[in-house]
């Protein structure tokens, strides 16, 4: 029953994903970008991982996406449209992208084939002792990861401090 | 399974139907409105008392020249006002309209609200930046920073009376308000959350964006015809999420002194939708740092205290 969905949302991603990096106008690639984080959102959705999936929407493609899209329309594309494109390293480039394909798919193939369905049920079981995905996420992110949250957002801090401080005139 | 189908398809017509409706009459109804208040008639001439006005407005706009600029990027030009319009659409479907009616029973209802609505944000950029003109960028970005800040607020503000319904289900929260309604736990919240939803629409006293002595009309200046009915009814149509999500969160949804049932919830959300328009007629407009100034040095730190407020009473309650 699922089948359907995955395909259409799974081709859906691969193909706009392609599209990101193959548009001449980058406000485009910003727009298929954002194709591709909702598509990401549906997958989530279908592996019972909803609050992931509203946070994905709320946080990546609402937030994130939105600052990309300002950033993009506010610098004059135009010129960096018309200019002739820098392909030297095409050899190595293509000699690198199929090593790192490579390794992705040993990975992937070590990955998936591993699970029975004994694991996904005791997964389930877990998530369920819980009582439900977002419940899930509140309490171990408060409880067995609090230092790793506390450290990440101490790292955000500083980075919009660094931000201020290149970006201001004076202090 | 087929039957379930089935009757979400049902729901999602009638849901939808009825709020493309709404909408249209929402506009005849805000120009009565402000016409009383301001002791003048509104429309009076289409119709009986002007009741046909909405439909003369949809036909007008229908037959108008579609007029694309040269300058402009076409895709993104057609398919911002459908950024700007679907979102507040796909939000009515979490929305309970009686404790039976629900298009979609989701866990994280709430999550769900807040994230499209995020989106609708997406097409007034892309109507900015597309049309082309110097006049709609500035107006877009200004109408975007306005909007991607005041959701901030309004998420936090939504977090207090999440704290106390314990759930993000739509459901959930309409139910656990059966004592008491969440405005008299959490007035600061409702303020917050009101003043958000009116600067997250545009609406006065937060308009400046689309003011008309100053953008000529901001983001949307190059749009005519339908493309300019849908930004038009995309006002509308978040002014009436916003409305409803303030009636579930707030006002205890489809629950009311007698028995429950979808006439309190059309109720609540009529009470808000006339309360925005009531501001519309009476206030002035904010300068846009005044706007911004009010959101992070105000409202954001009085979000933060009502959730920490909230957790401290909770926790010694």
């Amino acid at each position: 029953m699922e089948w359907p969905f995955f395909i259409i949302f799974g081709l859906g991603m691969l193909i706009s994903s392609l599209l990101v990096i193959t548009r001449r106008n980058v406000v485009h690639a910003a727009l298929y970008l954002l194709l591709t984080l909702f598509c990401a959102a549906a997958l989530y959705v279908m592996l019972e991982a909803e609050f992931l999936a509203a946070i994905q929407v709320l946080i990546y493609a609402g937030a994130i996406m939105m600052l990309y899209v300002f950033v993009i329309m506010l610098i004059n594309v135009r010129e960096s449209m018309a200019e002739r494109q820098w392909q030297r390293q095409k050899v190595a480039a293509g000699v690198i992208g199929a090593l790192l394909a490579a390794e992705f798919f040993v990975i992937l193939i070590k990955g998936i084939w591993v699970p029975s369905a004994k694991t996904a049920e005791a997964a389930k079981a877990a998530l369920n002792a819980y009582g439900g995905n977002t419940e899930a996420f509140g309490v171990t992110l408060y409880t067995e990861f609090l230092f790793p949250f506390e450290v990440v957002s101490l790292l955000l801090l500083a980075a919009m401090i660094g931000a201020i401080v290149i970006a201001k005139r004076e202090i | 399974m087929v039957l379930e189908v089935l009757f979400a398809l049902i729901k999602i017509v009638i849901v939808w139907g009825t709020v493309s409706l709404l909408v249209a009459y929402m506009t005849y109804f805000e120009r009565k409105l402000i016409g009383h208040m301001q002791v003048r008639l509104g429309p009076m001439r289409v119709g009986p008392h002007g009741l046909l006005q909405p439909i003369a407005d949809g036909l007008k706009l229908f037959l108008k020249e579609d007029i694309i600029p040269r300058e402009a990027d076409k895709a993104v030009f057609i398919l911002a006002p459908l950024f700007a319009l679907i979102p507040a659409f796909v939000v009515y479907s979490v929305i309970p309209i009686s404790s039976g009616f629900v298009i979609a029973n989701l866990n994280i209802g709430l999550l769900f609200v807040v994230g499209v609505s995020s989106l609708g944000i997406f097409g007034i950029v892309m109507a900015g930046w597309a049309s082309g003109s110097k006049y709609s960028m500035l107006g877009g970005f200004r109408s975007a920073a306005q909007m991607i800040s005041y959701e901030i607020f309004l998420g936090f503000a939504l977090v207090g009376p999440l704290m106390l319904a314990g759930s993000l289900n739509m459901l959930d929260i309409v139910e656990a308000q059966k004592e008491t309604w969440f405005i008299v736990y959490q007035p600061l919240a409702f303020v917050l959350f009101f003043i958000a939803g009116l600067a997250e629409t545009n609406r006065i006293p937060f308009d400046l964006p689309e003011a008309e002595t100053e953008l000529v009309a901001g983001f949307h200046t190059e749009y005519s015809g339908m493309k300019f009915a849908f930004f038009f009814l995309a006002e509308y149509a978040n002014m009436m999420v916003v409305c409803s999500i303030a009636a579930v969160v707030f006002f205890g949804g489809y629950l009311g002194p007698g028995a429950p049932g979808a006439h309190w919830f059309i109720l609540k959300v009529f009470i808000g939708m006339f309360f925005m328009m009531w501001l519309r007629a009476t206030l002035p407009r904010l300068r846009y740092d005044q706007l911004m100034g009010l959101g992070w040095k105000l409202m954001f730190p009085l979000a933060l205290a009502n959730i920490f407020l909230t957790g401290l009473l909770m926790y010694l309650v």
